[in-house]
């Protein structure tokens, strides 16, 4: 008896940590979470440096060495117009991420303070604005996207501003859900008594709160948007070509498949393994912020 | 078999938090229970009572480890047995009965075939028997017509209704002993004084062991023959029920008892300085920093179960002959203390004529001019003096918390006015100027939910500082937070901390800080102690009145535990469904004539007193909306006169000279008086 009762030692109560040391605390201990915050690491470091030290010049033609093989002078072979598929690959993503990264952040700004002000008036308003996103939902996203693109060209601002808006209504139903959890708490019905606004109430009580239900689904969301971007550069509404990029990279070498499938593989390689890392990544937060995915609500 | 049916030896739980160090549950717990005995285990929350409960069915929660000793259920070592074996005995010999009934129940299967499966499973019954058998259960658990509840889901039947099937589930076998987790906490007095009896007389019948887990010590009073006390993982005194009341021999038997409020004495009990620790963290007694007869060997050697001569009982405390040399009963009557404070004679919130409703009417409700039901809350006319507490009482759905929530303009009133002062507060909150806002401040029952988990300690009371002095400089902020944690007795340094690293009483103080932070005239307390034990509970009404001393602040006290409520209030209004029924001085509201329904619920209160039986006039068959015309208490009224009642509204009736006792009642006061004096 004595034995267990002095090996127990007070909990170090003097000693507090911030709520976001702990929860890296809590990621650190994840082996997924680490393996995906790797990729993800890994992959912008590839997308922000690869221009100086790829071993070819992405647009580099050569009529002699199409649709070879790898080999030492090329790493994935090349591709139909004699293109270093290796070089490709490792610029391929620039555009993409760039404007995947802008477009999640606008739709995790708008629709998180759209659903999030919503949850909070819930009443007339709140309905007829939830059906118009309903019914937003009910159109295809890839229809949406493509009409607005076509319409508006494919320049970057645009594509950023249009998957920014389009996967912003994901985010008003899922941070309208999260603040209804919130909006009958007893501490907002303190602020509400106290007499705060409801500017105050959103930015004090609110965000905090939802915070981490928005981060998480952004993360999610722009995995989901990547696969989005490069289905849009496979149909041929992203980049320009002769830029490089890994759908359109995809869609014009699937002929060659066959003969040279690294002009496929390469590509296909490098959205998978950020996809992946994304997700991982995505669960991993989650859990070291004490979400549980499955309800979209603290635990 | 032993003379025991429940052997626990030595038993010591603990399990291994994040950083990898023990945290003991309980240590060396040592607890027998006989055939056929009613055992009380009591404690404040966190001293392992549930822990104990769940380790004699065999059962740890997932992390935990027994780390020494052993639990022994009819000769069967619990912690020995596999799964299989162990499914023998539970349900079938031990059986559970949880605190949350709603829970238990699966919410898509009807309530029968809910009790048919667990006797199919338990007692090897099928078909036809197990359906009569079934029917004969909860005819046991006296839920009326058996046939038609039994065709309900759970969700159809009240908070007490649920905890009659969850009991009949648990009876299904006929087990040796049941183990209840604070089954009727949650329920209303009323219910609650119903299903204890309901459990005493079936323990009586079948001669069922029974360990009923509770905090409150009312309850464990009335349905235990002995009681086991636990403090910190330990047990800590263990003798029989009137034993425990009377002559308490460990020095947190008698600060646990003395803080609680009593309908028989005036004023604020005592509360008990400081936490329990962490078990196993002491080198001595667990009990050695906040006791006061501590001597030198209580801190450093951790004292023996000790047997006192006469009736069994046994105390783990090294001083209990000095405790016992100090007569209780004379300690108790000098421990209540009466806070004084003036109270003005001008009022500070008149209510007259209030009328809320919850409900819209529809576009086709209008266009076929349906009669709207009657509202929540309704007739309501009282008026608050400066420097008074005034107690809104009345069981749940009485309309309390939505009168409440009116005066602070988080719901509209329909009719009638408040008034505060020479404002009107009959506005909603966003419509009022912000000085009134800062005149009126709410707290609210539960500290978890009503301080926001991601702010520190400063940064909530900063808001409402921020929103009503905005001259105030950040220095002055910080300064005034100081004052305000050291005005609830918390020290500076809480400043830094965030929710969750405070006790329950700790963020009740914070809670009320921010409220006292608005230099409030009014406060309204919802229910602000009944989430916090005993001892806190006191310490909290405590710093209440002290506050209201200082600067002479208006309460409105809402509170279902009439015990407290005598403690705090000096005026008291009776609710039962949203219609005054009684409003008097606290002597005049606790003592003859009362309105039926106040003598019901002081009838069915619970006393820290085994000597004490309740008296249930009413049944507890709840009312789901008022009645549209009468007497709103005419359905469960043990006097109801079927024309008058049920077709007037009953009038007010003055049983003093002056109109400050009112009861609303078509019997005349001296028929009430004659049979009230009579009974009591």
């Amino acid at each position: 008896m004595t034995l267990v009762a002095q090996s127990v030692e007070q909990p170090p109560r003097t000693k507090r940590r911030s709520p976001l040391a702990e929860t890296w605390d809590n990621l650190r201990k994840s082996w997924a979470g680490m393996v995906g915050l790797t990729l993800i690491v890994l992959h912008i470091l590839i997308a922000t440096t690869s221009p100086v030290w790829i071993p070819r010049d992405p647009l580099e033609m050569n009529a002699k060495i199409r649709t070879q093989a790898p080999s030492a002078e090329h790493l994935m072979g090349t591709d139909k117009l004699g293109r270093d598929v290796f070089s490709r690959s490792m610029v391929g993503g620039r555009v993409t991420m760039v404007v995947t990264l802008i477009a999640i952040s606008i739709a995790v700004v708008w629709g998180g303070l759209l659903g999030i002000v919503l949850g909070l008036v819930n009443g007339r308003a709140d309905e007829l604005i939830m059906r118009f996103v309903d019914a937003l939902l009910s159109i295809p996203w890839l229809l949406i996207i493509l009409l607005i693109v076509s319409v508006l060209g494919t320049k970057m601002w645009v594509q950023a501003l249009t998957f920014g808006f389009t996967y912003g209504i994901l985010t008003v139903r899922v941070a309208r859900a999260a603040t209804l959890d919130f909006v009958t708490s007893e501490f907002v019905l303190a602020a509400r008594a106290r007499g705060e606004r409801k500017r105050t109430i959103v930015i004090k009580e609110l965000i905090p709160n939802v915070r981490d239900v928005l981060l998480v689904d952004g993360a999610m969301n722009w995995s989901w948007m990547l696969l989005g971007f490069t289905s849009l550069s496979f149909l041929g509404f992203g980049v320009t070509p002769p830029t490089p990029d890994w759908g359109f990279m995809i869609a014009k070498n699937r002929e060659i498949l066959g003969v040279q499938p690294w002009a496929v593989f390469g590509p296909v390689v490098m959205l998978g393994t950020l996809i992946i890392g994304i997700n991982l990544f995505a669960d991993a937060f989650a859990k070291a912020l004490g979400l549980d995915r499955s309800q979209g609500a603290p635990v | 078999m032993s003379d025991c049916l429940v052997d626990v030896r030595e038993l010591t739980i603990g399990y291994y938090n994040q950083k990898g160090t023990l945290v003991l549950v309980l240590q060396g717990v040592n607890l027998e229970v006989k055939p056929g005995e009613t055992l009380g285990l009591v404690g404040e929350s966190g001293c392992g009572k549930s822990t104990l409960g769940q380790a004699m069915m065999g059962y740890l929660r997932s992390g935990s480890q027994v780390l020494g000793g052993s639990v022994k259920f009819a000769d069967h070592d619990m912690f020995a047995l596999n799964n299989r074996q162990l499914e023998t005995i539970r349900g079938r010999q031990i059986a559970l009965i949880p605190q949350n009934a709603g829970d238990a129940l699966t919410p898509t299967l009807r309530v029968g075939n809910q009790i048919i499966e667990a006797i199919e499973l338990n007692a090897d019954l099928s078909g036809a028997a197990a359906k009569n058998r079934m029917l004969e259960l909860l005819a046991q658990v006296h839920l009326p017509h058996p046939d038609v509840m039994a065709n309900r889901y759970p969700h159809e039947l009240s908070g007490g209704q649920q905890q009659r099937a969850v009991i009949a589930m648990a009876l299904a076998a006929e087990p040796y002993m049941l183990i209840l987790d604070e089954p009727t906490t949650g329920l209303d007095v009323t219910t609650q004084a119903h299903i204890l009896n309901l459990l005493r007389d079936i323990v009586a019948d079948l001669g069922t062991a029974m360990m009923y887990i509770s905090h409150d010590l009312g309850v464990i009073a009335r349905v235990s023959d002995r009681i086991a006390l636990m403090y910190a993982g330990e047990i800590v005194e263990d003798t029989n029920v009137a034993e425990m009341f009377k002559s308490p021999a460990h020095p947190y038997a008698r600060g646990l008892l003395e803080s609680i409020p009593r309908l028989n004495l005036a004023g604020i009990p005592n509360s008990m300085p400081g936490q329990p620790p962490i078990p196993g963290t002491l080198p001595g007694c667990s009990f050695a920093p906040r006791c006061s007869f501590i001597s030198e060997i209580c801190r450093s050697k951790s004292p023996p179960f000790t047997s006192i001569p006469g009736p069994p009982h046994r105390v783990r405390c090294d001083n209990w002959e000095k405790v016992l040399a100090i007569d209780f009963s004379q300690e108790l009557q000098q421990v209540f203390r009466t806070i004084e404070h003036t109270t003005e004679d001008e009022p500070a919130i008149e209510l007259s004529g209030l009328e809320i409703t919850y409900h819209r009417s529809g576009f086709m409700e209008r266009i076929r001019s349906i009669p709207e039901p009657p509202a929540t809350v309704s007739d309501i006319t009282l008026s608050v003096k400066r420097g008074e507490t005034l107690a809104l009482v009345g069981e749940s759905g009485s309309g309390k918390t939505t009168i409440v929530r009116t005066i602070s303009g988080l719901l509209p009133a329909k009719r009638g006015s408040i008034q505060f002062e020479d404002c009107d507060l009959t506005v909603e909150v966003d419509q009022r100027p912000m000085e009134l806002c800062r005149h009126v401040q709410l707290i609210f029952q539960n500290p978890d939910a009503s301080l926001n988990p991601r702010h520190t300690v400063a940064e909530i009371l900063d808001q409402p500082l921020k929103l009503y002095f905005p001259d105030m400089t950040h220095d002055e902020r910080r300064a005034r937070q100081i004052e305000l944690l050291e005005r609830v007795r918390l020290e500076g340094r809480y400043r830094l901390r965030y929710p969750g690293q405070m006790s329950g009483g700790e963020k009740q103080r914070v809670a009320i800080a921010r409220a006292f932070a608005a230099d409030p005239e009014v406060v309204l307390c919802d229910e602000v102690t009944s989430a916090l034990d005993v001892s806190v509970q006191a310490a909290v009404l405590d710093l209440l009145a002290d506050l209201q001393r200082e600067r002479n602040t208006t309460y409105i006290f809402i509170a279902h535990d009439l015990a407290v409520v005598r403690a705090i209030a000096d005026r008291v209004a009776v609710l039962y469904q949203g219609r005054l029924c009684e409003v008097g001085t606290v002597d005049e509201i606790y003592s003859p004539p009362y309105h039926p329904y106040t003598e019901t619920l002081l009838g069915a209160v619970l006393v820290p007193d085994p000597d004490h039986e309740p008296k249930l006039l009413a049944s507890d068959t709840p009312e789901l909306a008022p009645p549209a015309k009468g007497c709103a208490f005419q359905r469960r009224c043990p006097y109801c006169m079927p024309d008058l009642c049920v077709e007037e509204i009953p009038p007010w009736q003055f049983p003093e000279s002056d109109d400050g006792h009112k009861i609303r009642c078509h019997i005349p006061i001296n028929e009430l008086l004659v049979d009230q004096k009579a009974a009591f």
